[in-house]
Order: structure tokens, then C-alpha cells, then sequence
């Protein structure tokens, strides 16, 4: 078990430039191993380039960054390693049974057939999918192939994951049950780093972020972040910050 | 009517995508379709602009069939599909024309519709389409679906994967063409969104599970909503679940919503009990209050068991 402080991601003055364009702008955050962190910003606020220079597919232009304790200048293999990813647009491959899935998946972290075998038995136990191995994923409503995906993306178990707007457009019920997987997972010591759209659930996060044109807008607790601005809902606040102008139209 | 839909029915092998619909929509509502992925809502819209057939029922827009009159509604009817359907390697400017003079239109002659959304687009005019940001395409490929001036326009999900803001900015923009008359149907999977409509159709899995105006769709809820607050959130989720009258409990942002198994309680017993027992199991800091219910709740109440895997 690791100690409740210990830090997960550590960004100090992170800084990412296309040509004259700052991507990503000075950024410093810690996100807190176990924690649920969200990340939200609107659409070009730089969310996307955080995320690939944490991932370990972009290097920074500036500042340091550790990810499961490494440097994302010089060990972005072994960060790709110690990290799960899942997105909408991409979780599984779709002409591949359930099992298929789950044994690419643990044949690229080089786990070994038994850790596999047995991974796999109880992940499907879990999510109550014992009968479907044999199920292509195709044939998975949505719902169910974001929280296989999830799991998937889980089976090396590594020490964050990243999930990149999981649960857009689930149905209400399992983007409920989804969270739930979240909260399990944190529960045993997982990281978990989300961005979402749905400004309910930023309110299931321990902590989130908003990030406005390249920089962190506002960090904290929600409930810490509704009182320091005054607004009743993290939706408000949303509002406020990606577009001051907005709220007055 | 501006839309008659009457049994419709669609299937795609084992899967019907629409499955018996009927319903109407009147000229100038700003009408909703309501629903996950996988509702079917972007097989009835595309069935609804001509491009695709029903296999039973029949639909009319503009009073025209949709089988039958495709070449006439094609020029009344706009349209925005779902996946974003611009020509990425041309500039705005360059998609605004092409999108008129496809329709014999010129951009000049109908600007005054499209200038409130244009005007917001104007700085970028010579950028290429696919370089704009996610609310940029959008409100450009609404420009494009309004530049031949249709009488209705078909918006299939114009805010997934958009940010919170811009939606919102997207969803004024919708108000302000009603305004002008036009008669607009769009689709969502965002619940919190059914409010910006008229009149709203919840849909899942093909069918309907309720049409009518948005309050009164949160208000046939029918039963004592509680709302339940505590500091630990997911163990007071976890405990309140366990509580032996729970019929549903559900996370809504910061608190739970719960209802009680028992009929017939009024809210204040509910939340006095509940509130005993979530005591007991040392959540001290409980809330416990009666709330109103929301479109959402409504929808999880009527949609029943989530979709089983397999």
C-alpha cells in the first residue's frame, strides 16, 4: 500500500507550444494517489495536450512533469506501462470476442497466460459477464463496452488511468454504474485522471480542474471551488470561467 | 403538422432501431428527441430527411411522404448529421458557398438568417474547416444546414462532445431561429438539455418512453423524491442502498436521490426515517429533504433494466 499523500502525477510550470501557439500554459497540479481527478476545460482550452504530454505521447516544451514517479522528458515508455487509457472514440477492438480483447490486451503489458486466465475470471465475474467471453464486442450495447473498455484498460493493473470523456452518451442508469467502477477502483488505490462534458459528474471527483486557454482556471475540491466563487452548481462555475462573456448572454 | 410520424418501424437484422414510433410535431415547436446512444434517434431523423426507408409505418414532413416525395423535401428540409460532414480541407467561407450553391442559393441573399451565427464565425473565415475548434463546426455546419433557407431544420445530437459552454451558447442560437418561425427538432443524449425544448420525446431503444412538455415530463415522476447529502459520499451510497425500504438510489451531482419502496408515505415520514437509519450508521452529518424530480429521473424511472450484455 502506498502513503495516503503520496503523489501520483506532479506537474510544475508545464508548458507546451505549437509554433507561436501555447498550448498549454504553465500548469502546476499534484494529483494525490488513490484520487479521483478531474480534468475539465472546454474544447480547445488545452485538455487534450495535458493529456498526451502526461501520457507520455508529447513532450513538453517547458517545465517537468513525473507520472508514476517518471520523468515525461526521459521515461515515457516506462510511464505508458504504469498507466491504463480508455476513450470514447477508442476502448476495444470490435470484431474481437470479449476474451479476444482481454488477451491482446494482456499479451502487449506482457502478463503472464495465468495472470491472464485469472484477471480475466474475475473481471467478468464483476461486471456479471460470464457467459459473454465468447461475445464480440460489437455486440456490446455501448454502456457495456465503456465499462469492459474500463476494465480493460485496468488489467495490468496499473497505478493511474486515464479516462478521456468515458461516458459520453451512456444512458443515465450505466453512466451511474460506470462511476461506480471508478470509485471501486480508487477505492483500491487506483488513480484515476477523467475529463467529462457531464458537469455532474465533476461533482463525483475528489478534486477537479478547469482549465481556461491553456492554464488552470480553478483547482480544488467542488465543494471548496462553489464556495470560493459564490456559484451553487460546478456547472455554474464551468460557465463563469471557459467564457466570462458567456454567463451575461 | 410539420411531422407526422405513424408506426414506424425500422430494423437493421436482429436490431430494430425504431420500433413502432408515432407522434407529431407542429409547425414552429423546437421539439427534442431524448436518449442514449443506441435510442435510435439518428435512424429516425435520417428515415425523417429522406435518407433511409422504414420498413411499416408511414412519416410525412411538410405534409409530403418521405418515400415518396424525397426530391421536394430535400430542398425544404435542413439538415446536420450527428458526425461532423463539412469539407475539412476547405475554408469556412468556401463551405458556406459550396452549401448554397448546391441548393441554388447565393449566401448574400439569406444572410440575414444565418448573420447572428455567422457573425461569430467571421473572424476564422478563411481558416480550414477542420481546423476549427468543437463549437466552431458546429455552428458552422448550422449555417450550412440554414443556408437554403429550409422551413424545418433536423439536428441529430449538434452538442455531443461539446463542451458545457459552448452548448449553451448553441442552444440560445436555437432559440433565437425559432423566433423566426422555424420549426426545429433536435437530438440530445444530455438530459439537462430537454428544458431548452417545447416539447421533448424520451426515447430508448427505439421506442418512446414519453412525449410532452419537459416540466411536465419531470413532474409525472409520481412518487416522494428524497434528496440525501453527506460529506463521505460514496459510503453514504453505499449504506443507503443497503437500507431495507430503498427502491431506487441514485448519485444526482453532490447528493442521492432516493425513492422509498413503500406507497403511499408522505415525504416527510420517508425522509424522518431514512434519516434515523443513515444516523445509526454514522453518517451524523445526513440530509435528508424532499426534492423535485428532474427529466433524468424520469427517464431512469420509465426506462427500466439497463440494456443486458448479452
Amino acid at each position: 500500500m502506498t502513503a495516503p499523500n503520496e503523489v501520483a502525477i506532479e506537474a510544475r510550470e508545464l508548458t507546451r507550444r505549437f509554433g507561436s501557439f501555447t498550448a498549454v500554459d504553465h500548469i502546476t497540479f499534484d494529483v494525490r494517489v488513490g484520487e479521483v481527478f478531474g480534468f475539465l476545460g472546454a474544447n480547445g482550452a488545452g485538455k487534450t495536450t495535458a493529456i498526451r504530454i502526461l501520457t507520455g505521447l508529447l513532450s513538453p516544451t517547458s517545465g517537468t512533469a513525473r507520472v508514476a514517479g517518471h520523468d515525461v522528458y526521459t521515461e515515457s515508455e516506462w510511464i505508458k506501462r504504469r498507466i491504463g487509457y480508455m476513450s470514447q472514440k477508442f476502448s476495444l477492438y470490435e470484431d474481437l470476442t470479449i476474451a479476444e480483447n482481454i488477451r491482446l490486451y494482456g499479451g502487449i503489458y506482457d502478463l503472464s497466460k495465468d495472470a491472464v486466465r485469472d484477471r480475466m475470471s474475475r473481471m467478468l465475474s464483476r461486471l456479471g459477464l460470464e457467459q459473454s467471453a465468447g461475445t464480440q464486442v460489437r455486440a456490446l450495447p455501448l454502456g457495456w463496452r465503456q465499462k469492459l473498455a474500463f476494465s480493460v484498460a485496468l488489467l495490468h493493473e496499473p497505478s493511474i488511468v486515464f479516462l478521456d470523456e468515458p461516458t459520453s452518451g451512456v444512458d443515465p442508469i450505466t453512466r451511474r454504474q460506470f462511476w461506480e467502477l471508478i470509485y471501486e477502483a480508487a477505492a483500491r488505490g487506483t488513480t484515476v485522471f477523467v475529463t467529462t462534458h457531464y458537469m455532474d459528474e465533476a461533482e463525483y471527483c475528489d478534486r477537479i480542474s478547469i482549465m481556461v486557454a491553456g492554464r488552470i482556471g480553478a483547482l480544488g475540491t467542488p465543494a471548496e471551488l462553489k464556495q470560493q466563487f459564490g456559484v451553487e452548481t460546478i456547472d455554474e462555475l464551468f460557465v463563469r470561467l471557459a467564457r466570462p462573456t458567456a454567463g451575461a448572454a | 403538422m410539420a411531422v407526422t410520424i405513424d408506426s414506424l418501424v425500422k430494423r437493421f437484422g436482429e436490431t430494430t432501431a425504431v420500433d413502432k414510433v408515432t407522434l407529431e410535431i407542429a409547425a414552429g415547436e423546437l421539439f427534442g428527441f431524448i436518449g442514449p446512444d443506441g435510442a435510435g434517434k439518428t435512424t429516425l431523423f435520417r428515415i425523417l430527411v429522406t435518407l433511409l426507408l422504414p420498413d411499416a409505418g408511414r412519416a410525412t414532413v411538410l405534409g409530403r411522404d418521405v418515400t415518396t416525395d424525397v426530391w421536394e423535401l430535400r430542398r425544404r428540409v435542413g439538415y446536420m448529421p450527428g458526425r461532423f460532414s463539412l469539407y475539412p480541407d476547405l475554408s469556412v467561407e468556401e463551405n458556406l458557398h459550396f452549401f448554397a450553391s448546391v441548393f441554388g442559393a447565393s449566401v448574400e441573399a439569406q444572410y440575414d438568417l444565418i448573420a447572428p451565427i455567422y457573425d461569430q464565425l467571421a473572424p476564422f473565415k478563411d481558416r480550414r474547416a477542420g481546423a476549427l475548434s468543437g463549437g466552431m463546426k458546429q455552428k458552422l455546419a448550422l449555417c450550412c444546414a440554414l443556408v437554403h433557407r429550409p422551413e424545418i431544420l433536423f439536428l441529430d445530437e449538434p452538442t455531443t462532445g461539446v463542451d458545457a459552454v459552448s452548448r449553451r451558447e448553441f442552444w440560445e442560437l436555437l432559440a433565437r431561429l425559432k423566433g423566426t418561425g422555424l420549426t426545429i427538432v433536435v437530438s440530445t443524449p444530455y438530459m439537462d438539455e430537454a428544458n431548452r425544448c417545447g416539447r421533448v420525446a424520451l426515447m430508448q431503444r427505439g421506442r418512446m418512453l414519453g412525449i410532452d412538455a419537459p416540466s411536465r415530463i419531470a413532474a409525472s415522476f409520481g412518487r416522494p423524491l428524497l434528496r440525501v447529502r453527506a460529506d463521505r459520499r460514496y459510503p453514504l451510497l453505499l449504506a443507503t442502498r443497503e437500507y431495507p425500504n430503498a427502491a431506487t438510489v441514485f448519485p444526482f451531482g453532490d447528493v442521492l436521490h432516493f425513492t422509498d419502496r413503500r406507497d403511499g408515505l408522505p415525504p416527510e415520514e420517508i425522509a424522518r426515517e431514512l434519516l434515523a437509519y443513515l444516523h445509526q450508521r454514522g453518517f451524523a452529518d445526513a440530509q435528508v429533504e424532499a426534492t423535485a424530480p428532474t427529466i433524468e429521473d424520469t427517464f431512469m424511472a420509465r426506462m427500466g433494466e439497463p440494456e443486458k450484455a448479452a
